[in-house]
């Protein structure tokens, strides 16, 4: 991976905020007493956590916990029943989507979601959408702002595949590419819109081990170069376990421990949850 | 409006509505069960009434003589089947085809859309622009209770239409069939998988569908005698809209519905001039449409990523 | 130099068309067709951007024409015309060339406006109830200009004869060919411009999945009104034109049939092919003038075989049982239409070296 070449073009990563001295600094995000509700079912209840920026976390639980309920609603999927998300400062809950992707969250899909039929490229230079740089106006009569955005919006799409190793893929449609590379692309299209804060929805699913070891390595090097916040939602302990400093783990929507992976790995409401009762 | 004219208006409402509602359950029994919007069903309807001419107009020349409704005992049954018949053809030749290729449901709505112009036109190209004239089968006995007065066939019109619902809502809640027509609606690839011949049910929904709108054309002919290859265009649409602002999917929707656009239609005409008629029905539906787009007895579906 | 070759062909295009017209090398009757033609490029590939590009199910695309049509042709005649309603002219008659293609866009934007009305429930549906609001808009524009007794009701709205005559009273060309040709370049251009850009591509990423293009930044409600705009738009100066060319407009031929005509067209080009969408409308429009000789042999080749009793006529009313057969015959056999959704471009990639719309 082109690492040195990506620092240079990308954005440059500013001296990490070490978790010492979280209270002094400001936080990224602050998610208080968040609650959701469909019909009469309590999908998530009273959910509290807090980044100050450049941490890789962990959210898991056993399957129907929650937990893609909660990146719905940190990205303006759903509305919150109860609580609230402030990011960079600002109430963050219901906002429409495309404003809080906007103001710098992006994510992945469980199940990979790029558009099927446009190149990897186009993928690519459509999460842009936010920060276009030209009205409909300059499209139509090709204005020189028009053209230079244009050609930033392809660069910087470049750039990001080939920081990924991704760029003999640029011209091809994603359904011809297999899992792992479209992973692979997916994660880059979230990157382009360059983030202070990325929700990965489990990420290795669906891969082989061998995608999932370059995924991991991907993943760390992402947290590396970048000045990002990583959360990942994820089922395999392995992927969990090896990155992340910090895990939160909920069942039924309600947080049932957090801590570092060796608290976690030995908790036993967390065993239980996973592996139920055992009662002999 | 004094309370004689207003029974006289519920009554006329009762009767208008009892059409809209007869075509409209038709449009919802296909939809819960296929999800398509048989766009074509108004045309079945026109099917339907013509079919009935001919029947009646066949029976009429065997049968002279005879007291007028032994043709009527004849003609109903004969023309819901035909028309079943006519309804059966159309999914077997055009939707059937496309379901088995599981191509997207928007080339089966399409179909349907052409399928519908094609009965029409076709019925204009063979039997030209002259209307046809329904023959009087029964005679008119017209009942008056004080100022209000509504004829025999107004109230067999409604009778028929409280009738096929109570029998629609007892198949599809009381028999086999009907659990299996409302398990189709939630999951149609679970169904076949469970042993139940998925093609036998939608067959029988048409089935269903298509004699129920053959019926309601009968009717309307014999209560309005002239025909024209359009007339299923128009009121097709606004069972549609009966269906839809009920709650398309659901029986009980679609019945109700069929009444309330009857109720609206019969108020807006006794407001204002007749020509806002259509205008107003269509503005209803957009507005209902757009405040609660599930209809009345519709339930909203969440998208899950 | 590449970068002119496509304007300088459409260029000589037209100046050919206009001279051949001009010359009455081509009479009036192929003028017409010629005409025609490009108003249903326009129609169609205006759909094109809705039903196509943006994957959604507008079906009552006529009405947009109709608004067009009879707000280009009120104001014209009340600008420019002596009429029964609007009394004398309240401009020079001879202005009414300069003005024109103003008086085409002030049509275009009187649709785009009901375009903007037609857009907003399309935020929360989709699929099968759009369908029904676009059809049920359709017949409410209709209605309601049937209801409109002072532009004529059902009887009609004429006066744009006149209009013409002025325009050609100023300078003696075939000017509603010329406006066409023009009108029809225009489109094409702006649609093409529209959705190469990364911000026009952002309605095919609504239509392949609407979820991950809001979540990737796409302001999926705006974006879904400007298409839905721009869509309207363009049906309207294409009512426009349409409406100038007749001489006489009437409500009825705006309704469900003229609608089917522009999905057929869009079905039968491919969904969000360009490309496929003026192919379709030539052969379409070619199709229908050519019925119109064809079903007269039908019918005497039908009789002179003893086929078809004597007091049977095969009328023209059979074209419209084989329009809608040609689509449900298309959605059987191949419903991604001539093109798909590939550009010629795609497929003859040598064209590709003579012209570049990036």
């Amino acid at each position: 991976m082109t690492a040195n070449r990506a620092s240079q073009v990308i954005v440059q990563k500013e001296p990490r905020v070490s978790m010492a001295s979280a209270e002094a600094a400001h936080s990224l995000m602050e998610v208080r007493f968040l609650t959701q509700n469909f019909g009469g079912l309590c999908a998530l209840s009273d959910f509290n956590i807090t980044f100050t920026g450049g941490e890789l976390v962990a959210l898991i639980g056993p399957n129907g916990a929650g937990k893609t309920t909660v990146f719905n609603l940190v990205s303006g999927f759903y509305k919150p029943s109860q609580g609230e998300i402030i990011f960079k400062d600002r109430n963050i809950s219901g906002m429409k989507p495309h404003q809080v992707t906007g103001l710098g969250i992006a994510r992945t899909f469980q199940n990979i979601r790029l558009w099927p039929d446009m190149t990897v490229l186009d993928n690519i230079r459509i999460s842009q959408h936010h920060h276009l740089g030209y009205s409909l106006w300059d499209a139509l009569v090709r204005t020189r702002k028009y053209q230079e955005a244009e050609g930033k919006i392809e660069e910087k799409a470049r750039e990001i595949l080939e920081a990924l190793d991704l760029s003999r893929f640029i011209n091809e449609l994603p359904r011809n590419l297999p899992y792992g590379i479209q992973r692979k692309v997916e994660i880059a299209r979230a990157l382009s819109i360059q983030p202070k804060l990325l929700l990965l929805d489990e990420p290795a699913a669906g891969l082989n081990s061998r995608d999932v070891q370059d995924l991991i390595q991907l993943i760390r090097w992402i947290h590396d170069t970048f000045d990002i916040t990583i959360w990942m939602i994820e089922h395999q302990m392995d992927v969990v376990m090896s990155l992340c400093s910090w895990i939160k783990v909920i069942d039924f929507g309600i947080t049932i421990a957090e801590g570092t992976p060796e608290e976690i790995r030995n908790n036993p409401d967390v065993i239980k949850a996973y592996l139920g009762d055992d009662t002999i | 409006m004094d309370l004689s004219s207003f029974i006289q208006n519920l009554l006329n409402a009762l009767q208008w509505g009892s059409f809209y509602s007869l075509i409209a359950l038709g449009y919802t029994l296909v939809y819960g069960v296929l999800t398509l919007i048989n766009f074509a069903h108004g045309d079945i309807f026109m099917v339907g009434a013509y079919i009935a001419f001919f029947v009646a107009t066949f029976f009429l020349g065997m049968t002279e003589g005879f007291p007028g409704w032994i043709v009527l005992v004849l003609t109903i049954p004969l023309t819901m089947i035909l028309t079943a018949g006519v309804g059966v053809a159309l999914e077997r030749i055009a939707y059937r085809p496309l379901r088995r290729k599981g191509v997207n449901r928007l080339y089966v709505v399409i179909t349907a859309l052409m399928c519908g112009l094609i009965l029409e036109n076709g019925n204009l190209a063979l039997l030209g622009a002259s209307r046809k004239s329904f023959p009087e089968l029964v005679d008119k006995v017209i009942y008056t209770v004080g100022t209000v007065s509504m004829t025999n066939l107004k109230l067999a019109v409604i009778i028929s239409a409280f009738l096929v619902f109570l029998l629609l809502q007892f198949i599809v809640t009381r028999t086999k069939i009907g659990m299996a027509m409302r398990a189709i609606s939630y999951d149609k690839f679970a169904v076949p998988l469970m042993g139940i011949p998925i093609d036998t049910i939608i067959v029988f929904t048409f089935i269903l569908g298509s004699s129920m709108a053959g019926l309601a054309g009968l009717l309307y002919a014999l209560s309005y005698p002239i025909l024209d290859p359009f007339m299923g265009a128009i009121i097709g649409w606004k069972a549609f809209i009966a269906a839809v602002v009920g709650g398309i999917g659901d029986i009980r929707g679609a019945f109700l519905g069929g009444f309330l656009l009857g109720f609206v239609e019969i108020l807006v005409v006794a407001f204002f001039p007749s020509t806002f008629r259509d205008l107003i029905a269509f503005s209803i539906l957009l507005i209902i449409l757009c405040v609660k787009p599930t209809g009345l007895f519709g339930v909203a579906k969440t998208t899950k990523i | 130099m590449q970068r002119l070759t496509v304007p300088l062909l459409l260029g000589i295009t037209l100046i050919v068309l206009v001279m051949l017209s001009y010359y009455n090398v081509i009479d009036l009757y192929i003028q017409s067709v010629i005409m025609f033609i490009g108003i249903n490029i326009i129609f169609a590939a205006s759909l094109n951007i809705v039903n196509g590009y943006m994957g959604e199910f507008s079906c009552g695309h006529a009405a947009f024409m109709a608004i067009g049509a009879y707000a280009a042709s009120v104001l014209n005649v009340f600008l420019f015309t002596k009429d029964r309603v609007f009394g004398e002219p309240l401009l020079n008659p001879e202005f009414s060339l300069y003005f024109f293609p103003f008086v085409l866009l002030a049509g275009g934007l009187a649709a785009a406006v009901a375009g903007m009305l037609v857009a907003l429930p399309s935020f929360k549906t989709r699929g099968d109830y759009l369908a029904i609001i676009t059809i049920a808009a359709n017949f409410i524009v209709i209605s309601t200009i049937v209801n409109l007794d002072v532009i004529g009701g059902s009887r009609g709205f004429m006066g744009m004869r006149s209009v013409t005559f002025a325009m050609e009273d100023v300078v003696d060309l075939p000017w509603m060919l010329i406006w066409v040709i023009l009108g029809t370049f225009f489109s094409i251009w702006l649609i093409r411009r529209y959705v190469s850009s990364t911000y026009g591509k952002g309605i095919i990423a609504i239509h392949q999945d609407e979820v991950a293009a809001e979540m990737m930044s796409v302001n999926t409600n705006k974006m879904k009104l400007m298409a839905f705009m721009i869509s309207a738009g363009l049906a309207g100066l294409a009512g426009g034109l349409f409406a100038h060319i007749l001489g006489y407009i009437n409500p009825n031929s705006f309704g469900i049939l003229k609608s089917t005509e522009a999905l057929v067209m869009v079905y039968l080009g491919g969904m969000g092919s360009l490309s496929g969408s003026v192919l379709a409308a030539i052969l379409f429009t070619l199709l229908l003038e050519g019925l119109r000789f064809v079903i007269p042999w039908i019918d005497s080749g039908l009789h002179w075989l003893h086929l078809l009793p004597d007091d049977y006529q095969v009328s023209q009313v059979w074209k419209w049982v084989i329009i809608p057969l040609i689509l449900v015959l298309l959605m059987q056999f191949r419903p991604e239409g001539i093109m798909g959704n590939k550009e010629l471009s795609d497929i003859f990639p040598r064209l590709k070296k003579w012209y570049r719309f990036k």
